[in-house]
């Protein structure tokens, strides 16, 4: 139904113009990640020439240019830094207070962002050792995976 | 390459919101306030222009430049638009440069606006976040100020940092700002009121952020054949420096810092750079500029910084970057008051208040942040500084820093991925 023109003032002339799209948002080279997250694996890469190591996959080396491996990364790390979120980007606003941290991995050279949950958030600290959860239903977001801190897991 | 000069320059208030201006009418008085200062210079003297915003997504018009282009009577000169975040001005500013470096042109305009406030402020935000990788990063909660919190609790980590210290930053540049009528955030502020405000990200307040702006600020470059005819001062750029990291703060590597000519590997032992703590382009970005300009001290061979405040943090971080103080000490930089403005009672016990002034201006904190005329905004007011007209232009003297000899402005996109240096010298 049209429901007429919104206009906000009229000196100057100000109107409501909606704006909306869907995309076909491809994973490209980065899909096997997410759909290791609905089997409960968090995937890694490795350099197959330098063998650094990514925690955060990508298919080609920063450093040396070679194609990466995939591995599958430890389901614990630790707390590398942590902020939690009072105010977002509008679409998680409804989400927030929520915790975001960047985690640490035994044996990946790079790290992981991610979100913290079951924990206040004067109770996070760096080096927190932090456990993997996936979520049940997949949405084949990288919200996937989510931390809990390990001692409750 | 050949000498480049800065001629002259204008900027419109930047403000929360000017819903009487559109993109092109506020470059307009920005350019028409740079055409005025030069009365001896003219409009077809101009060879070409870039143009600097950085979100179509706000502008919601597509080459939205050329249309700039045709309102100020360019066309058909060359125009182009340069972007790269919030670091978009500057990199328009040093294109400019290369345009008259290369003797492409005689005279280049370097023009920059953003209109932000056609939309709300969280929807601008997820727009900001959408210069955060889409499908590892801003899916998670994508919101820079959150970006820029988990890096300075790194920060406060490995060198005991304090968010006192980070206070002091958003005093000293809401403060300055009270002599300033181009600032849009001018007050005084103690570190408890900073403090106070409502928490945005741990450990970031509403006074430790940059307010998204509408705005718009233009240079003027010119040969030294040009400027030497037109401009009375004419100010010269001696050198420009850029650099970059990885999109993803989790993929910077651990390595070994980039020395400037004042450091020794010895200083470092132990640090593992960058990390998520301190930004490697602007490492990069000071050391290619200092080099060109031939400066191996900054902190004593410059006489003011115009720096990407965006967060009282990244000031911090960017003075460690620039090499005003070595990684680790910029909390202790604030705190020593060097980079305050002397002659300003911040309420705050300073005991080399004015050694080297940064963000006389008020900055982006107290300033705002329209991207695409930030960089610019910066170089306008550092020009004014080298050129002694701060009391001409500003209407007050307060702001001018004594005898200012070379100024170095500073460019900075999301979490460090494209970053700016260049320095400008009087004549």
């Amino acid at each position: 139904m049209d429901k007429g023109t919104v206009l906000y003032g009229v000196d100057p002339l100000i109107l409501l113009d909606h704006y909306e799209i869907d995309y076909h948002h491809s994973y490209a080279q980065d899909s096997p990640f997410f759909v290791g997250l609905t089997k409960g694996r968090l995937l890694g890469s490795r350099c197959t020439a330098c063998g650094y190591t990514y925690a955060t996959p990508r298919a080609h080396c920063m450093g040396c240019g070679a194609a990466t491996s995939w591995f599958a990364l430890p389901l614990t790390g630790l707390v590398h830094t942590f902020t939690t979120c009072h105010y977002g980007g509008e679409a998680f606003l409804k989400e927030t207070p929520f915790t975001l941290i960047l985690v640490e991995f035994d044996g990946a050279d790079t790290l992981f962002l991610s979100r913290l949950k079951g924990i206040r958030p004067d109770e996070v600290r760096i080096g927190l050792p932090v456990a993997a959860r996936f979520a049940k239903a997949p949405a084949f977001k990288v919200t996937d995976v989510w931390f809990e801190p390990a001692d409750r897991a | 390459m050949r000498p480049v000069y800065m001629i002259s320059g204008g900027i419109t208030k930047f403000a929360k919101a000017h819903q009487e201006k559109d993109f092109r009418l506020m470059v307009k008085e920005a350019y028409d306030y740079a055409l005025r200062d030069v009365p001896r210079f003219s409009k077809d003297m101009i060879d070409g222009a870039v143009g600097s915003y950085f979100s179509d997504h706000f502008t919601r018009q597509l080459k939205a430049a050329s249309m700039v282009q045709d309102y100020l009577g360019l066309c058909p000169k060359p125009s182009k638009r340069v972007e790269g975040g919030g670091a978009t001005g500057g990199l328009c500013f040093q294109s400019a440069w290369e345009a008259v470096a290369s003797g492409r042109m005689n005279c280049c305009l370097a023009f920059g606006f953003e209109t932000m406030s056609r939309v709300n402020t969280w929807k601008g935000n997820e727009f900001i976040a959408l210069a955060s990788d889409t499908n590892f990063d801003f899916p998670v909660g994508g919101f820079y100020s959150g970006y820029y919190a988990m890096m300075v609790q790194r920060h406060m980590y490995e060198f005991g940092t304090t968010v006192e210290q980070m206070a002091m930053v958003s005093i000293k540049n809401h403060a300055n700002a009270l002599y300033n009528p181009y600032a849009q955030k001018a007050k005084r502020l103690t570190i408890k009121q900073v403090r106070e405000s409502p928490m945005v990200a741990t450990p970031l307040t509403m006074e430790d952020i940059c307010t998204m702006s509408d705005g718009a600020a233009v240079c003027v470059l010119a040969s030294e054949e040009l400027a030497g005819k037109v401009c009375d001062r004419p100010v010269t750029i001696t050198g420009v420096g850029s650099g970059s990291d990885a999109m993803r703060m989790a993929d910077r590597p651990h390595g070994k810092v980039i020395l400037l000519p004042h450091e020794r590997e010895s200083d470092y032992q132990h640090l593992k750079y960058p990390g998520v703590h301190s930004f490697r382009g602007g490492r990069m970005a000071a050391k290619l500029a200092y080099e060109m300009a031939g400066i191996r001290n900054p902190i004593e061979e410059l006489s003011f910084v115009e720096l990407h405040d965006a967060y009282t943090s990244s000031e911090i971080q960017t003075y460690e970057d620039l090499g005003l103080c070595r990684y680790g000490e910029g909390g202790r930089f604030v705190e020593s008051g060097m980079p305050f403005l002397p002659g300003i009672d911040y309420g705050l016990e300073l005991p080399k208040q004015g050694r080297l002034p940064v963000n006389p201006s008020g900055g982006l904190l107290a300033c705002g942040h329209p991207v695409g005329a930030t960089g610019l905004m910066q170089a306008v007011f550092a020009f004014w500084q080298l050129q002694g007209t701060i009391g001409q232009h500003l209407n007050d003297e307060k702001l001018q820093v004594r005898n200012a000899k070379r100024g170095l402005i500073h460019s900075h996109a999301g979490t460090g991925t494209y970053i700016t240096a260049s320095i400008l010298e009087a004549t």
